[in-house]
């Protein structure tokens, strides 16, 4: 069996991703936090910012567990937003996130790309109050819109 | 139990039957479809029934006074009778045609349910139900204050049935248990739980969804006052199912839908409900799908159910001994001869969505996730776990190709 096949999905750029995160960890002086999971799947990812007085993402961490494309996309977004100011972060779409994923995904595996993408959006919603992490769990209906997938039967 | 003489079953054979499972896919991949817990495929014989029944003998069952009605008629009730002959029960309005397994157990619960529990009474399920024989008794604690309680698995992946006496006690009306996982593939010692019930005073559900299709099912050595179960995961279409309840507590139940043909007499005031089993089968059935259900039903027992059982019991052996060569593979639930056809997963290191999407590109069509079980795969700890379930067309070089393709999952991923 050649090795072509799978080259689709999990792309040299994605597996190394996966492999070697890029700021996968807890930040110390996060200032903005928030956790969402794809229940369906059990995939989970903690979204850690460190948003400066000048309204920019100085740094941006995540934890979790999942599959290879929801860790590999976290990481993906976490170089991705750092340096971009508030108003950019909420301003970037689903779409964008899966343009910055590059390989082509199925819709139901975009579910897996979008989770630290809709978690991040979240987040600046999220501020760490007097050391206290607020809004550990996703406000309900708190189902972003863009691509998803009906309920696992 | 068939003898062990029993002509080896040719899958070969019978995979001819199955048109789909000639596809290729991706261009060159031939299709592996192990994927028969969630839904089984359907033999030639049962599509053309239905094409047939569409193109020659259609109309509304029981309404129509004219000829077509009639045949329609004819051939409804012929497969309410070849499935009551199937499960061995003791009278055809104990066999009622529900939308599935999912439909029976609700069913039960809205009924039975609602009429007969009230806060202080308990039901007893088990920590390896599919979500349809759970949350429609979550939905019932939730209306009467009535409570769910678990009879636990032990870490084999057994009911640990040491537990049963203690748990159930004066108050348990009900033990609602599925006859074979869908997840673990264990297969629970039906009658003894159901005698068990039976002496606390308690009724048994039985969800029959992984076991009707694949063996002997013996509503009357069961001693089961419900059983519920699915045509789509037995050859025969989506949409129809079968709930088997005592006539004595069926005819005892007040009706569940409200509607057509299961009325006796309306007036302007109120109902009086037909009989069984049109009592608990309002609106227009799924005629067809009924009808197909039959047309399935004959072919299983052509093959004979214990030769099924019997073939799938080495498929699962089989692929027990070629994934433990893979390396890494860790499985769940008894051991292989202690189970149906159902053999469920983890791969070291590797996503279970990751290795079925590695899966799919070789062909392989495996179940990943939680296999509407979240309960049981939190007692299990992981997240998300891999699913391979065969049927009798299922074949050794399948299984084969199940682990080339793990290995290949391995080769990506590099572990
Ligand atoms: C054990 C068990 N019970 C119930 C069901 C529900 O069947 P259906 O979705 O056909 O109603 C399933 C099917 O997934 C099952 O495996």
């Amino acid at each position: 069996m050649s090795s072509r096949k799978e080259e689709e999905i999990y792309q040299e750029h994605v597996l190394d991703h996966f492999e070697d995160p890029y700021h996968r960890g807890e930040l110390e002086h996060r200032t903005h936090v928030h956790q969402g999971d794809n229940p369906l799947c059990g995939d989970q990812i903690c979204v850690q910012l460190k948003i400066g007085p000048d309204q920019r993402v100085q740094e941006a961490w995540f934890t979790g567990d999942g599959c290879c494309i929801s860790l590999a996309s976290a990481s993906m977004l976490m170089q991705a937003l750092e340096g971009k100011t508030v108003d950019e972060v909420r301003a970037f779409t689903a779409e964008e996130m899966l343009e910055l994923y590059q390989a082509r995904l199925t819709p139901n595996r975009q579910k897996c790309c979008l989770l630290s993408w809709r978690v991040s959006q979240a987040a600046l919603f999220s501020p760490v109050q007097d050391g206290v992490d607020s809004g550990n769990r996703e406000p309900a209906g708190g189902e972003q819109s863009g691509p998803h997938l009906g309920e696992e039967s | 139990m068939a003898s062990t003489d029993a002509p080896p079953l040719d899958a070969n054979r019978y995979r001819q039957d199955f048109p789909i499972l000639s596809s290729v896919l991706h261009g060159d991949q031939p299709l592996v479809y192990l994927d028969n817990a969630a839904t089984t495929q359907r033999p030639r014989c049962v599509i053309e029934k239905i094409v047939e029944v569409y193109e020659r003998q259609y109309a509304n069952v029981h309404r129509g006074i004219h000829w077509l009605s009639d045949q329609s008629t004819d051939l409804f009730e012929e497969a309410r009778e070849k499935t009551r002959r199937f499960i061995n029960a003791p009278l055809r309005e104990e066999v009622i045609f529900t939308t599935g397994a999912t439909g029976a157990i609700n069913l039960v619960a809205r009924s039975w349910g609602d009429a007969n529990m009230q806060a202080g009474d308990e039901i007893l399920v088990t920590e390896m139900e599919h979500h349809s024989n759970l949350v429609p008794w979550h939905q019932l604690a939730a209306r009467t204050g009535c409570s769910v309680k678990f009879i636990p698995i032990t870490d084999e992946g057994r009911l640990d049935l040491e537990q049963l006496p203690a748990l159930l006690t004066e108050k348990t009306k009900l033990v609602a248990f599925t006859a074979v996982s869908n997840v673990l593939g264990t297969i629970n010692p039906v009658v003894e739980i159901v005698e068990q019930a039976h002496q606390a005073g308690a009724l048994a559900l039985v969800d029959a969804a992984q076991s009707a299709p694949h063996g002997r099912n013996d509503v009357q050595a069961w001693n089961a006052d419900f059983v519920a179960f699915s045509g789509h995961k037995m050859l025969a279409p989506s949409g129809v199912g079968i709930l088997y309840g005592r006539a004595s507590l069926l005819d005892a139940m007040p009706p569940f839908l409200g509607g057509g043909s299961m009325i006796h007499r309306v007036t302007m005031h109120g109902f009086e409900p037909a009989e069984l089993p049109a009592k608990f089968e309002a609106g227009t059935p799924p005629i067809v799908s009924a009808i197909g259900l039959g047309a399935a039903i004959d072919y299983l027992e052509d093959i004979g159910v214990d030769n099924i059982h019997h073939y799938e019991q080495m498929l699962t052996q089989q692929a027990h001994d070629v994934l433990e060569e893979v390396g890494g593979v860790r499985f769940f639930g008894p051991p292989p001869a202690e189970k149906a056809g159902i053999v469920s997963f983890t791969l070291e290191g590797i996503h279970a969505h990751d290795v079925a999407q590695i899966l799919d590109q070789y062909g392989v069509a495996i179940r990943a996730g939680h296999h509407c079980a979240m309960p049981l795969h939190k007692r299990l700890g992981v997240a998300a776990s891999n699913r391979a379930s065969f049927y009798f067309y299922n074949t050794p070089e399948e299984i084969d190709a199940l682990a080339d393709g793990l290995r290949a999952a391995k080769r990506v991923f590099r572990r």
